[in-house]
């Protein structure tokens, strides 16, 4: 793997180089990340990256500085898989970072110059992150009857405390050794996660749960899906009621615009929404407990009404509500009604009956 | 109207005294205050001094010299080269308020601004109690020195002393020496931003300025005179009431038809039969009979009937040409541009508009544009807010002309705007006489200056935008090379040295071919 990562950047050094030789214009053709560019493919359930193509040219003054940075960002991480190190993308910003000679201008001014940059090297090079022995962020926890072995530890996730375990962002060499569950519940807010590891929910139910922290990073949803597809089970996700939350929800089932390239490896189809909903709110009498929609929330909505991985009518029904009552909830909502209402009455009653959204 | 109340303060005079009169009328005069006051004696010295040079075809050299003697009394001595004045015109030519018949005449001159030096010599006498030196030659005869005050009274000179000395270098020109309160000051609206800005409109002449604070020379830059404008008979269309009244009165004219033929322009005997038809007055009638509703509806009927526009060779503009050299003079622009309007007419006055603008060079980069008024050669300095000129640029889309502007304000950048308005006839907006009127003939002449100018200026910026994009677009193509080399090198192994010299070429190329695509279209 490590030989097959350093040829491929190996590889477009020596395009470029070819067409410097030949005294032309040095490029990089790079599939386009986004919307227009990313097709949802009804078959296998995951976004996929359609075959659009920029050139990125020296010659073109828009491009020449982007151009430069990528070859940067592509010599940077050859150096690290040569040498088998690995780094964070705020590390490899750092490394990166300088005032060019003569000038004012650095090679980068922010972090968010570089790490599209390591995306783009990704989805040209068909390579992954993790690959290029680039970390993620590491956010994402989870408590559960699961037994894991990473870098020859043997962890248990039943026996870590009020902490549960934190997943790291590359989960490629962890060895899952057994878990004894039912099912999977993802959940969006770190205070809800807690709430239901101190009421042993996990323990009485017969479940993993993992918390998110918010969009999930690629090694927790990595770690979902390996969890389903490697034990069978069935994935319920638990988020805020608003286009945001919702959009978390979609990220792990079907794949992100801007990672779709990789949702062969990231995405878990058969996951399940299960609340909050709007509809929730009328049914569980939460209606006290809304907050006014921003702004930016009813645009987002509006966006995910023309999404094709949102055209379920239940899903339509749920955006559509949001635009009508101009309102949304949080999960801690549900404490409104009764701090263990979550643990006792909600969650048991959705499960059971099976009330989920697709 | 401006044009009425220099009627209206005639006819006063003569029922109150004249230090009555300058007092309750300071403000209309331009002595409403310390610092205005001493300004408007400047004025009056030098737009006369310009004038008198003017009428002579004499490139002129005017010293002026302020001295602060003690708190708020200043020295003031002004000398220029002009043709001078014979003895027994002296002192009426200055002693006497309003005895100059420039409120009468309909021909473009700088002095209708104020009442004169007259009106300067008053104020001199009413804060100091002295008398005003004036020294004058014609350069033929003796030189003649004249001490005077006026008798506020009679609204008459008083000579206090009349010598005479030899004129052997056969100087010719004006000297007046006098003392007066005041309040020198520098900056946005004061004597020397008026000074310069006179340099800038007077590029031939040569204004020596001695203030309290320094000395500063204005020398000309030009030989080259404007050409001198001619008198013209009214317009019936352009004419006051109160003139029109006035003439009326002193006409000896055997009927209205010989009046209105002979002491007007385009009007033929036809029209003239019309204006009486229309107005209901029997065209026989002798003009000095008129009754005062009769001269009403003959200066109503007279707008109702068809004439041809007045002359229009009639105006002085200052030229293109004199108009690039007075702004080079004052500012190190890196561009300079100029026009010249044809002359049009507002309300039977005729009428000429000239733009200039000077571009980058010292001006500041940032922050808004600066103008430079002018009404008949003369700056003016306040009340700009309401004056047509800004109204013109600030309808004028300077985004078009590739500067950034929003909407009611000046365009932003390095520029300096100078805009001079000519006319037998300036419509000022107020009393003050500090603002021309937004009639929409002279915002729709000024806008079209300021849009020719506009577009020379685009071509210029443009050129310049483009070469420095050049220049940076290279910059940019070097500057990366270094770090494209390595990182290739990095990756590949290839030698640097041959990485570099190909990148180099391909560089060099690619800009050619640019430039080649730039002059081949």
């Amino acid at each position: 793997m490590e030989n097959d990562t350093k040829k491929k950047l190996e590889s477009l050094g020596n395009k470029v180089a070819k067409e410097i030789k030949e005294r032309g214009n040095p490029s990089i053709d790079i599939p386009i990340r986004s919307l227009k560019n990313t097709i949802y493919d009804t078959e296998s359930n995951q976004l996929k990256l359609g075959d659009k193509v920029s050139k990125r040219s020296f010659l073109n003054i828009s491009h020449a500085k982007s151009f430069m940075q990528t070859l940067l960002v592509a010599s940077a991480t050859k150096d690290l898989v040569k040498g088998g190190h690995h780094t964070s993308l705020r590390d490899l910003y750092y490394m990166l970072k300088r005032t060019l000679p003569n000038s004012s201008e650095n090679t980068f001014d922010t972090q968010s110059e570089s790490d599209p940059c390591i995306v783009d090297l990704e989805v040209t090079l068909n390579v992954l992150r993790e690959n290029l022995n680039l970390n993620a962020d590491i956010r994402g926890r989870v408590v559960g009857k699961v037994e894991v072995v990473d870098r020859g530890d043997s962890v248990d996730w039943s026996k870590l405390g009020s902490g549960g375990w934190a997943i790291p962002s590359n989960v490629e060499g962890i060895e899952i050794k057994k878990a004894k569950a039912k099912y999977i519940l993802v959940i969006e807010k770190n205070a809800a996660f807690e709430r239901l590891h101190e009421d042993k929910f996990w323990k009485d139910n017969d479940c993993i749960l993992i918390t998110t922290q918010g969009q999930a990073a690629r090694g927790t949803r990595r770690m979902i899906q390996r969890l389903s597809k490697e034990f069978n089970l069935p994935v319920y996700i638990f988020t805020d009621a608003d286009s945001y939350g919702w959009y978390i929800y979609s990220v792990i089932k079907y794949g992100s615009i801007s990672l779709a390239h990789v949702s062969d490896r990231l995405s878990t189809s058969n996951a399940r929404f299960l609340g909050l909903t709007l509809s929730d709110i009328e049914e569980f009498d939460l209606k006290k407990f809304t907050i006014k929609a921003e702004e930016v929330d009813l645009k987002r909505a509006q966006e995910m009404l023309n999404y094709s991985w949102f055209k379920s009518p239940e899903w339509q029904n749920e955006l559509k509500l949001m635009l009508k009552h101009k309102y949304k909830a949080e999960l801690e909502a549900l404490s409104g009604k009764g701090l263990q209402f979550i643990t006792k009455k909600y969650l048991p009653k959705k499960i059971k009956n099976k009330e989920f959204l697709p | 109207m401006v044009k009425n109340d220099a009627e209206d303060l005639a006819k006063k005079m003569r029922e109150v005294s004249v230090a009555e009169f300058f007092e309750k009328n300071r403000h209309l005069l331009g002595y409403e205050n310390l610092t205005k006051s001493l300004l408007t004696i400047i004025k009056e010295l030098v737009d006369n001094s310009l004038d008198a040079a003017n009428e002579a075809e004499i490139t002129p050299t005017i010293k002026i010299s302020i001295k602060q003697i003690k708190d708020n009394r200043f020295k003031i001595i002004s000398e220029d080269n002009g043709p001078g004045m014979v003895e027994d015109k002296i002192s009426y030519a200055f002693g006497k308020l309003l005895y100059g018949s420039k409120f009468h005449r309909l021909r473009q001159s700088r002095g209708t601004q104020g009442i004169g030096v007259s009106g300067a010599i008053m104020y001199s006498q009413l804060t100091t109690g002295k008398a005003t030196k004036i020294i004058s030659s014609t350069g033929k005869n003796k030189i003649h020195e004249i001490e005077m005050m006026i008798d506020v009274e009679k609204n008459e000179p008083k000579i206090i002393s009349h010598n005479e000395k030899d004129n052997e270098k056969g100087w010719h020109g004006i000297k007046i020496i006098m003392e007066a309160e005041g309040r020198y000051t520098e900056g946005k609206q004061s004597i020397l931003e008026y000074v310069r800005q006179t340099a800038v409109a007077n590029p031939y002449a040569k204004i020596i300025f001695d203030n309290p604070n320094s000395k500063i020379v204005f020398e000309k830059v030009t030989n080259e005179v404007p050409v001198q404008p001619k008198e013209i008979k009214p317009h019936p269309y352009g004419i006051e009431i109160g003139i029109f009244r006035r003439m009326i009165n002193k006409s000896n004219s055997r009927n209205i038809i010989s009046l209105l033929t002979t002491d007007f322009s385009r009007v033929g005997r036809n029209s003239a039969i019309e204006i009486c038809r229309i107005s209901k007055i029997d065209h026989k009638r002798k003009p000095n009979t008129l009754t005062h509703d009769e001269i009403d509806r003959l200066h109503e009927g007279m707008k109702k009937v068809k004439l041809i526009s007045p002359a229009t060779d009639v105006l002085s503009p200052l030229g293109e040409n004199l108009i690039k050299e007075g702004l080079k003079k004052e500012v190190k622009g890196e561009f300079f541009v100029s026009v010249t309007r044809p002359t049009a007419v507002y309300r039977g006055n005729p009428f000429l508009v000239e733009v200039g603008i000077a571009y980058g060079g010292d001006l500041k980069q940032e922050g808004s544009a600066q103008l430079i008024r002018l009404a008949n050669k003369v700056p003016i300095l306040y009340h700009q807010g309401d004056c047509a000129t800004l109204e013109s640029i600030i309808e004028t889309d300077w985004r078009r002309y590739g500067f950034s502007q929003s909407s009611g304000s000046m365009p932003q950048g390095p520029l300096l705007f100078l805009i001079h308005f000519a006319s037998v006839w300036v419509p000022y907006t107020s009393e003050g006489k500090q603002a021309i009127a937004n009639y929409p003939d002279i915002v729709k002449e000024m806008k079209l200056g300021l849009q020719e100018a506009g577009r020379k200026l685009a071509i210029y910026v443009r050129q310049k935008n483009k070469l420095k994009e050049k220049m940076i677009r290279k910059q940019i193509f070097e500057r990366y090379i270094p770090e494209i080399v390595d990182s290739i090198n990095d990756l590949t192994g290839i030698d640097k040295k041959k990485l570099k010299e190909d990148l180099e070429f391909i560089t060099k190329k690619n800009t050619k071919l640019e430039e080649e695509k730039e002059n081949g279209k």
